[in-house]
């Protein structure tokens, strides 16, 4: 039963999505969908036919199942309402971030797969946004496994208590911009467009439709979520409980939702405050968050805090 | 059966298939291979005994007091005999089909065998004269294979590589002289014994020149430039053993000085080698992405390989320098670890790049594209290489990687602020590392395998025979099963890197690794397992939600503007082109746009573009180099004027400074 604590990522991913959507409808004075709407969108996609390209190979039809388990094997990981008991044995946060590259990688290739220019330039983009973001997420995540002394998800939610240090600030704000950049958010991407100038995430999934695509979505709510739970893992642990009483676990839950709905907030309040950035402008707000993460750790090891 | 037999038992396969490969018999000639994977399953076996057992003299023959031929073997060769032979089996068993209509086999066949055996001499010698005469003949002997089809740019590819590994070889033959000098010893075991003899800076002197000498041999920058040109310059068969095995001598000739025989140096030792595993990792994968040539590309990724070994073995030789050898060890896994495993997919990649090479003749993978569908098995093993090599899990190259960063992340125990930051510094730079190597790995697959064939090369190929097809499925089964049971592969290391650091460094369970330092544990298997099954049940969920739905096959979305031709595919170059642009300082980006019009500026007549990257090292510091030594050769020459009067002359001044000076 402990080990089931995934499942709520898996389930109110979508919820999430559509909270994010719904709060920056009203941020820009819209009305916008109901927060259940991805629910709706994913059934109508499963039960629909599918349009396939000729032109694709195995690797096409292999790659939503592979996008779509390795978000749930990294969901495995990821304590997120109980530090009691998770499948920590699977991985720890390094072994996580290279789960997700996996899902990139096949994501990437097959984006190649149809031959045509709009996938290649995703996947292009997609690839030189993950080089920007991987050094800087990985140098935010070894400050706070440096100051937990693990590596281990689970340890570092459990040195709580942590939040206040300078460097934890940094590593905070640096990862921020990591998760918006992995999450295709404006000022890195545009979840809402399909004009293929824009296109990063979006223009590797042009050729996918039906049970496909809706794999495809639900893995990048999936990753979404996870990404915000790493967050608040890393970053402000407080109230999860460590181990499988119903009154911490429910108390951890709420907390848990509370912590989500923030997340969703912040990035609702980003994307409506922000413009996309142009492409060859990211450089430097990811090389600033790079040099963030790089401060934050040296001052771990300069002042211990 | 006594473990020496296996050797000579093994030695007497390959030179009997170097014998029967020079035999003017045409059908005799193809048992080559078959009797050199012969020997290489008897130097496996020997490997075994190697690790597991004491060390072993095999044979000494003494010449003169001096001249002394000793083999011997202890875990650390039986490591690097285990690697070889690995590669050695499958590489061979490829060659039975890859040689099967290539001209001149005969010849090839025996340099083969004996570049084979030179290997395998170099990591079992065990005296200064015996390391040196395998090691010039394995060099001698790959550089015949390298100017192997006698073009022009394999002749200077060549003259690159002849130069270069002969550069390296003075300085080693300069710190043998100092490690004789200092304790008397001609042999491996003594000098080791008497190193407390050589003084501190004298072995700081050496440590510097086994960087220098090892490392032009293993590919470090900047002195791997003789790489990139080599070895796609020799066959795909003697690439894959190249780039998979013969560099990781420089690597094993490095290891056994800096950490063997001189045991442990100060710290700055280990910061020295990781900072060079960092910068060559990211230099490498940079260089690679810009090529377009299957095997420079791949060329340029055992530089960044190496790169990650030595982030590994320079994090070793910082912890042992701090006495803290539980983590030495664990980094040093980490390093033999990555050393097992790019011999491996890089082995399988570059067996791959033959096979692709053999079909569709071309080396270039703009002419590419589409060749998953015409060799699926190729396609399938190469793409496994790929993900190897990019460390995604579950496969072998993901469980090392992990490893140098837990060895990286320790730094934060090491009692020295310089080793605090410098080790999580590193691990950044093989984060970056990580995403360049995808980057570049979607490109060499993606470009070369997916889409629609981009040239007439790409189509009617046919897939590879029978045997070049085991040989990679050899390797792309071993790649996934040292990835999915990391626990087994220690047990084969330990014994190598408990001689090294004096600690085992983890314990290991059943498919997984825990590190108690970091609290961490890893397993690969169990990510498998759970992909494996989530798939199952994701499509038992779909069937229940949706159940059997239509797939219609159409064209790709071309916009609603028909007849989408193989050249509006995004091209390698094209896929480039952002990392291009985010890292112009580094690759110093030209290019060229030639237009002409018929009424400028409104009607175009031709458009001509071309681009390249400055190849800084090569233009920056070798270049000059080369430059100088040119005008000095020059005013050399006005000594030898071919006059005899002249020549006569000299003898006479000779002839008076040497009675003026004899005495």
């Amino acid at each position: 039963m402990e080990y089931m604590q995934f499942l709520i990522v898996i389930i109110f991913s979508p919820l999430v999505q559509g909270v994010i959507k719904k709060l920056k409808a009203n941020m820009q004075g819209r009305v916008g969908a109901g927060v259940f709407q991805p629910y709706y969108d994913l059934i109508r996609l499963f039960k629909k036919d599918m349009v396939i390209s000729g032109a694709t190979s195995w690797i096409f039809k292999a790659t939503p199942y592979i996008v779509f388990t390795s978000t749930i094997a990294a969901a495995m990981i990821v304590p997120v309402i109980t530090t009691g008991s998770n499948l920590s044995m699977m991985g720890d946060v390094i072994a996580l971030i290279y789960i997700f590259a996996l899902g990139r990688f096949f994501m990437a290739l097959a984006g190649l797969d149809a031959g045509t220019a709009f996938g290649g330039e995703g996947s292009s983009r997609e690839m030189t946004v993950a080089i920007l973001v991987e050094p800087m997420m990985m140098l935010s995540i070894f400050t706070a496994a440096i100051s937990a002394g693990s590596t281990n998800i689970t340890k570092i939610a459990e040195a709580q208590g942590i939040f206040y240090s300078p460097s934890h600030i940094l590593a905070l704000s640096a990862f921020i911009i990591a998760v918006i950049a992995e999450t295709g958010r404006i000022p890195v991407d545009n979840p809402d467009t399909h004009l293929e100038l824009t296109m990063i995430h979006e223009g590797m999934l042009l050729e996918y439709s039906g049970r496909y695509l809706a794999l495809m979505e639900w893995a990048h709510y999936i990753k979404q979520v996870l990404l915000f739970t790493i967050a608040v893992d890393i970053f402000f642990p407080f109230g999860i409980s460590n181990n499988m009483e119903l009154s911490g676990l429910a108390i951890s839950f709420s907390t848990y939702l509370l912590k989500m709905f923030f997340m969703a907030g912040m990035m609702a309040l980003i994307e409506s405050t922000r413009a996309k950035m142009r492409f060859f402008q990211l450089p430097s707000l990811l090389g600033g968050a790079f040099i963030l993460a790089l401060l934050s750790l040296l001052i771990y090891i300069m002042m211990g805090k | 059966m006594n473990p020496q037999n296996y050797l000579y038992i093994g030695a007497l396969f390959f030179l009997s298939g170097a014998v029967v490969s020079l035999l003017p018999l045409p059908k005799v000639k193809n048992y080559t291979y078959i009797l050199s994977s012969l020997g290489a399953v008897s130097f496996a076996v020997l490997s075994l005994f190697l690790l597991f057992a004491p060390p072993l003299n095999i044979f000494s023959i003494s010449i003169s007091p001096i001249f002394e031929f000793i083999f011997c073997g202890d875990a650390l060769s039986g490591f690097f005999v285990m690697v070889i032979s690995i590669l050695t089996l499958s590489v061979s068993i490829f060659s039975i089909g890859y040689t099967k209509d290539i001209g001149n086999k005969g010849l090839k066949g025996f340099l083969y065998n004996l570049f084979i055996l030179s290997m395998y001499a170099v990591v079992m010698s065990g005296n200064i004269v015996t390391f040196l005469i395998s090691w010039e003949t394995m060099s001698v002997v790959s550089y015949f294979l390298v100017t192997f089809d006698r073009s022009e740019k394999s002749a200077k590819a060549g003259l690159i590589y002849a130069v270069m590994t002969h550069v390296g070889t003075a300085f080693i033959i300069t710190l043998f002289f100092m490690l004789y000098k200092n304790t008397g010893h001609m042999d491996f075991s003594n000098i080791k014994a008497a190193i407390t003899e050589v003084p501190d800076d004298v072995k700081s002197l050496i440590f510097i020149f086994s960087v220098i000498g090892f490392g032009t041999k293993a590919g470090i920058i900047p002195l791997h430039t003789w790489l990139p040109k080599a070895h796609p310059a020799a066959p795909s068969n003697i690439s894959a053993l190249m780039s998979g095995v013969m560099i990781k001598t420089g690597i094993y000739g490095f290891v056994r000085i800096s950490m063997d025989i001189m045991g442990h140096g100060p710290e700055w030792w280990g910061v020295m080698i990781i900072v060079i595993g960092a910068v060559s990792s990211i230099l490498g994968v940079l260089y690679a992405l810009m090529e377009h040539d299957i095997k420079r590309l791949l060329a340029y990724h055992s530089v960044e390989n190496i790169g990650i070994i030595l982030l590994g073995i320079g994090g070793a030789m910082m912890f042992k320098s701090h006495g803290l050898y539980t983590l030495s060890a664990i980094a040093l896994i980490a390093g033999f670890y990555h050393t097992l495993n790019h011999a491996l997919f890089k082995g399988l990649l570059f067996l791959g790049a033959g096979s692709v090479m053999h079909a569709t003749h071309t080396k270039n993978m703009e002419d590419m594209g589409g060749l998953i569908k015409s060799m699926p098995y190729t396609g399938l093993f190469f793409l496994i290489g790929s993900i190897s090599i990019c460390a995604l899990p579950p496969f072998n190259g993901f469980v090392s990687e992990w490893l140098t960063y837990q060895a990286l992340i320790l730094g934060f125990k090491s009692p020295s602020i310089t080793s605090k930051i410098i080790s999580p510094l590193g691990g950044a730079a093989l984060a970056l590392t990580g995403a360049l190597a995808a980057a570049c790995f979607v490109k060499a697959f993606g470009i070369s395998f997916l889409g629609i064939p981009r040239s007439s090369h790409a189509e009617n190929v046919k897939e590879s025979s029978p045997s070049m097809i085991t040989g990679m499925a050899i390797l792309a089964l071993l790649c996934l099963i040292f990835g999915i049971f990391p626990g087994a592969v220690i047990t084969l290391l330990s014994p190598a890197v408990f001689n090294l650091t004096g600690s085992y460094g983890m314990l290991s369970g059943k498919g997984v690794l825990h590190i108690s330092e970091t609290v961490a544990a890893l397993s690969p298997v169990a990510i498998l397992i759970t992909m494996v099954i989530t798939s199952v049940a994701t499509i038992v969920f779909i069937f229940i939600v949706s159940g059997k739905k239509k797939v219609t096959y159409g064209g790709s979305w071309d916009c609603g503007m028909p007849a989408l031709t193989p050249r509006m595919q995004y091209s390698a170059t094209a896929f480039t082109k952002p990392i291009r642009m985010i890292f112009k300082r580094i690759y110093l980006p030209r290019r060229e746009l030639r237009v002409s019009y018929i009424v400028k500026p409104f009607f175009v007549k031709s458009i001509k573009y071309s681009g390249e990257i400055t190849p800084f090292f090569e233009k920056y510091i070798y270049e000059p180099v080369t430059v100088f030594i040119h005008k000095f050769a020059g005013k050399v020459r006005l000594l030898q004027s071919g006059s005899l009067h002249l020549y006569l002359g000299y003898i006479l001044i000779t002839l008076i400074l040497l009675l003026i000076f004899g005495n």
